[in-house]
């Protein structure tokens, strides 16, 4: 079948006189895997059920492949939708939840037995077939909601937190799976989540939303080195921000800390902005000062195993910084004067 | 301390030398339940049994027999009556389901301004004893009733509604809808809506996604209150009785007994038959709703979506509301008339309005008045006093058999009251009042009594609710500070108890004072009879029936009055522990 894309033009929603979606520009290619990642209320679901046409009509306009399904009714648009909840019809047994849509669609029964049975197969549960949903593990009725769904083959596949009532090693097997699953097929999706490390690791490319706008879209490395706003840098990660200003010196620049400390930019770096964004682990203790250091002190300390985290008044506010730990070697102390040595050579200006 | 029980360890007794078996502690509770048992056994088990017994005996000799039951299949009336029962309590379901459906779907489903009204109308039939409403029904839908004639005048035509079974199961499923509307609007607003967008998501919609997702899923309400409303009409006396439908099962044991005597075993034939029918439907159901718990409403998640409704969907859903509520309301409206009216009939409406038959009903049935507030106030105080030892003894005590206690009180809502009342006339019978020397059976107690142990199942259950909300720490605190069992039960249990009891005694009270079927079995003089019989009795003449419509609104009102006042008890005790529990 064709991969169809996904293009969102200019979609504003509101609930009653609420807007919640203010506005939301997209475009999501053939094939791709996409995550709409963003903290709880910020519109993802709703952006999502907008697409599979459940809520309030929006405005603007949804394409799939080049057809606008804004004002479609949901049962027309071929879409696929994984539920938070499975939503798997407990007074039907698996293989009925699995051929449902193809019922709907009016086909043979001789059709729908094999594609429900090749449906099983794909997520591995065809021995369960005859169970009763109340009778499956949660992540067997994940599984069982996926076939339900992709069965019907549709255009564009949508899942909305699919993982979030398994626990926490279940979800890592099944957010491979389900990357698997969808390079095996091919479809289009759209990954809710509002946990950035399975954004990180299964998606191609993803969306930041807060409070209905779209922050930042790219791939998780892009949005992580070089975020496009203190939200999105805040968001992916842990940042330290720091307030102050660029000064521009010829071809160097340099950034001034509210503290009157400098920290040379590399060439070529956006050279306006009052923040500085430094990531915990490109900044290094030490004891003597140097070039692109702050003066520091350190206020608590974290053993986290592989690395020790610190926490360091400097540059007019607190700075969180990774070291990394070996065998024996006792590092910082609580209250100890430090220098914080930053590599700014991948430091993002705001 | 002085609380403390006995003179321990002085003068060993004649109790202390015997084996400890034969002597046990008994605890006052133990006593009360023992007592409560004792009662139950010889109010509801005897009777019943009884009744059972005599079915199975030849009635010349006594010994065991199955004659009974094969002179009852041998009969074709009888054979007619069992099959007409069964085909009335079907059909009242179906109309029932027809009017509870599309009332329940609108409600929870779409965005409809009169949802509340609905939700609330949708009680007041039962708040009406249907008897009461089948003499109204007739002057609206009988063969000459308002509607026919309107309908031959305009259109050349009748509509048979009320003739024979027809009006049975009209009234019926008029009377007895709302079970279906409670229990289906509860199971649909407990689906999720993910289920139905799942559904919507794969391709399904309107009335298909209906029938194959949202109907399966309200299944289990649904059945719960289709098994109700086919029991109560099976086991319905008044209404066949006042239409003069005699050839079903409830009226032909009321006419045996009544008019061939206590020893005919054909009554007693009908009432195994009656219980059997109710248990096995009961059980049915179980049966059906067994591991079919669908209620799928996610936490924080909403029930089903509603839809705002188009202009002519709108139009519609109003328009099969209001047409649905003038049927429901017709029995209510109807008696009004009625009861307002001089003259009706061969006509729409009265010929006239008067206040001459609330007159007249308040002179011919002040005994019945009296009589009926006697009766349900006396059944309902021993129900609440009854029900709080029970609930008391069932939630915080561990008394041997007390589940048991709780399954007793509770298997009179599976015995008919038809049942009941040939059941106290057997056994009664026997047995003469103390002092007066008349036969038990007819003594007036005897109707309090069977009010009680019918009203019983309701009131324990309200207590059981009012007691499952007192704490068990306020209960260890005043023992802890030296209370005994009875001075806590007394002084702090019973009274945080309060509201739900009251609301017991008070649904009790306004359901008591209107049942007719087992009263009708046991009411031996006009004298003794309360209000629901007096209504009875007025309905059987046509120049009683202005009287006894307007005694019907009272009856109405007695209920309309104890169902708000017992809601606004619950709610009013809900707050009170609800801020008290805040601090
Ligand atoms: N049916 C509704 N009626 C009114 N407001 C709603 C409704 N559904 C969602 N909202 C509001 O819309 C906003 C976005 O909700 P949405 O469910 O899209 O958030 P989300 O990003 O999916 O959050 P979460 O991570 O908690 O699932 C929230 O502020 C929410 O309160
Ligand atoms: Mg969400």
């Amino acid at each position: 079948m064709e991969k169809k894309g996904i293009k969102i033009e200019d979609v504003h929603l509101s609930f009653g006189s609420t807007e919640v979606l203010k506005g939301v520009n997209l475009e999501i290619k053939p094939g791709e895997f996409f995550a709409f990642l963003g903290p709880s209320g910020s519109g993802k679901s709703t952006l999502l059920r907008a697409i599979a046409g459940f809520g309030p009509d929006p405005r603007g306009r949804i394409l799939i492949g080049n057809r606008d399904v804004v004002g479609m009714s949901p049962w027309t648009r071929n879409v696929g939708m994984v539920f938070q909840s499975y939503a798997l019809w407990p007074h039907m047994s698996v293989r009925d939840n699995v051929g449902f849509g193809l019922k709907e669609r009016k086909l043979p029964t001789s059709q729908i037995r094999p594609k429900v049975d090749a449906a099983l197969d794909l997520v591995d549960l065809s021995h369960l077939a005859d169970r009763m949903p109340n009778q499956l593990s949660g992540g067997q009725q994940q599984r069982i909601a996926l076939a339900r769904t992709v069965v019907v083959e549709p255009e564009v596949l949508l899942l909305d937190e699919p993982l979030s009532n398994l626990d926490a090693s279940l979800r890592v097997q099944m957010r491979r799976e389900l990357l698997r699953l969808q390079r095996q097929l091919g479809l289009t999706t759209i990954f809710v989540t509002h946990d950035q490390e399975e954004a990180n690791t299964t998606s191609d490319r993803m969306a930041v939303l807060d409070g209905g706008v779209i922050q930042q879209v790219g791939t998780p490395q892009e949005l992580y080195d070089t975020p496009a706003n203190l939200f999105v840098a805040n968001f992916l990660g842990t940042a330290n921000i720091l307030e102050g200003r660029v000064e521009v010196d010829g071809a160097d620049a340099r950034f001034v800390t509210k503290t009157g400390d400098p920290l040379s930019l590399p060439k070529g770096a956006v050279t306006s902005g009052s923040n500085i964004v430094l990531r915990p682990q490109n900044i290094s203790i030490t004891k003597k000062a140097g070039a692109n250091a702050l003066e520091g002190k350190i206020l608590h300390k974290e053993f986290l195993g592989s690395q020790i985290r610190y926490l360091v008044a400097a540059g007019g506010t607190e700075i969180v910084v990774d070291q990394s730990h070996s065998a024996g070697v006792d590092g910082f102390d609580t209250g100890a004067l430090v220098h914080l040595q930053a590599n700014t050579s991948g430091a993002v200006v705001l | 301390m002085s609380l403390t029980s006995s003179s321990d360890g002085q003068r060993p007794g004649l109790a202390d030398r015997l084996p400890s078996w034969l002597v046990p502690n008994l605890s006052g509770l133990h006593i009360i339940a023992i007592m409560i048992a004792l009662l139950l056994i010889g109010l509801l088990l005897v009777p019943v049994a009884q009744v059972m017994i005599v079915a199975f005996q030849d009635p010349a000799t006594g010994a065991a027999t199955l004659q009974n039951f094969v002179d009852f299949f041998g009969s074709a009336l009888f054979r007619e009556s069992s099959w007409n029962s069964f085909y009335v309590s079907a059909m009242s379901v179906v109309v029932a389901t027809a009017i509870a459906l599309p009332l329940a779907y609108i409600t929870t489903r779409f965005h409809f301004s009169g949802s509340i009204l609905i939700q609330s109308l949708g009680f007041i039939p039962l708040i009406m004893p249907p008897f009461v409403g089948a003499v109204a029904m007739q002057l609206i839908f009988g063969r000459n009733g308002t509607v026919n004639l309107i309908l031959r005048d305009n259109f050349g035509f009748s509509i048979p509604f009320m003739e024979g079974l027809n009006g049975v199961i009209l009234v019926q499923s008029i009377h007895y809808f709302p079970f279906i509307l409670i229990n289906l609007s509860a199971s649909l607003r407990n689906i999720d809506r993910s289920m139905e967008e799942a559904a919507q998501n794969l391709g399904s919609h309107g009335l298909r996604l209906f029938r194959r997702i949202v109907f399966p899923l309200a299944m289990p309400g649904y059945i719960a209150g289709a098994a109700l409303v086919f029991i109560k009409v099976f086991d319905d006396l008044g209404t066949p009785l006042l239409l003069n439908v005699n050839n079903m099962l409830a009226p032909q044991a009321f006419l045996r007994i009544s008019s061939i005597g206590i020893s005919d075993p054909m009554g007693y034939v009908i009432s195994v038959i009656l219980v059997v029918f109710s248990v096995l439907s009961l059980w049915a159901s179980f049966l059906f709703m067994r591991g079919k718990d669908y209620a799928t409403v996610q936490k924080g998640g909403g029930g089903i979506a509603k839809r705002t409704l188009k202009p002519a969907e709108k139009a519609l859903a109003y328009g099969t509301v209001i047409f649905i509520l003038l049927l429901v309301l017709s029995p209510h409206i109807g008696l009004l008339l009625l009861s307002f009216g001089t003259i009706w009939s061969f006509a729409p409406l009265p010929d006239g309005y008067t206040l001459q038959n609330y007159i007249t009903m308040w002179e011919g049935s002040k005994t019945f008045i009296m009589n009926t507030i006697l009766y349900a106030g006396i059944a309902a105080t021993l129900d609440v006093i009854i029900g709080t030892a029970i609930a008391y003894i069932v939630i915080r005590t561990n008394i041997f058999g007390r589940k048991a206690l709780d399954y007793l009180a509770t298997a009179a809502l599976a015995v008919p009251g038809v049942v009941l009342g040939i059941g106290y006339l057997r056994t009664f019978h026997q047995f003469d009042v103390p002092f007066t020397g008349e036969p038990m059976a007819s003594w007036w107690v005897i109707i309090a009594l069977a009010l009680m142990i019918r009203r019983l199942p309701y009131a324990l259950r309200a207590c059981t609710a009012a007691l499952q909300q007192v704490s068990l720490a306020l209960e260890e605190a005043a023992e802890s500070l030296g209370a005994t069992k009875r001075r806590t039960i007394q002084k702090v249990v019973v009274p945080l108890m309060t509201g739900g009891i009251l609301a017991g005694f008070v649904t009790s009270f306004a359901t008591a004072a209107v049942e007719l079927s087992a009263t009708i079995m046991l009411v031996s003089s006009n004298n003794d009879a309360p209000l629901a019989y007096g209504i009875y009795l007025f309905m059987q003449t046509p120049s009683g029936r202005g009287a006894g419509a307007a005694l019907g609104i009272v009856a109405v009102i007695v209920v309309a009055i104890g169902t708000i006042a017992s809601q606004i008890i619950i709610e009013r005790d809900k707050k009170l522990k609800a801020s008290s529990g805040d601090h």
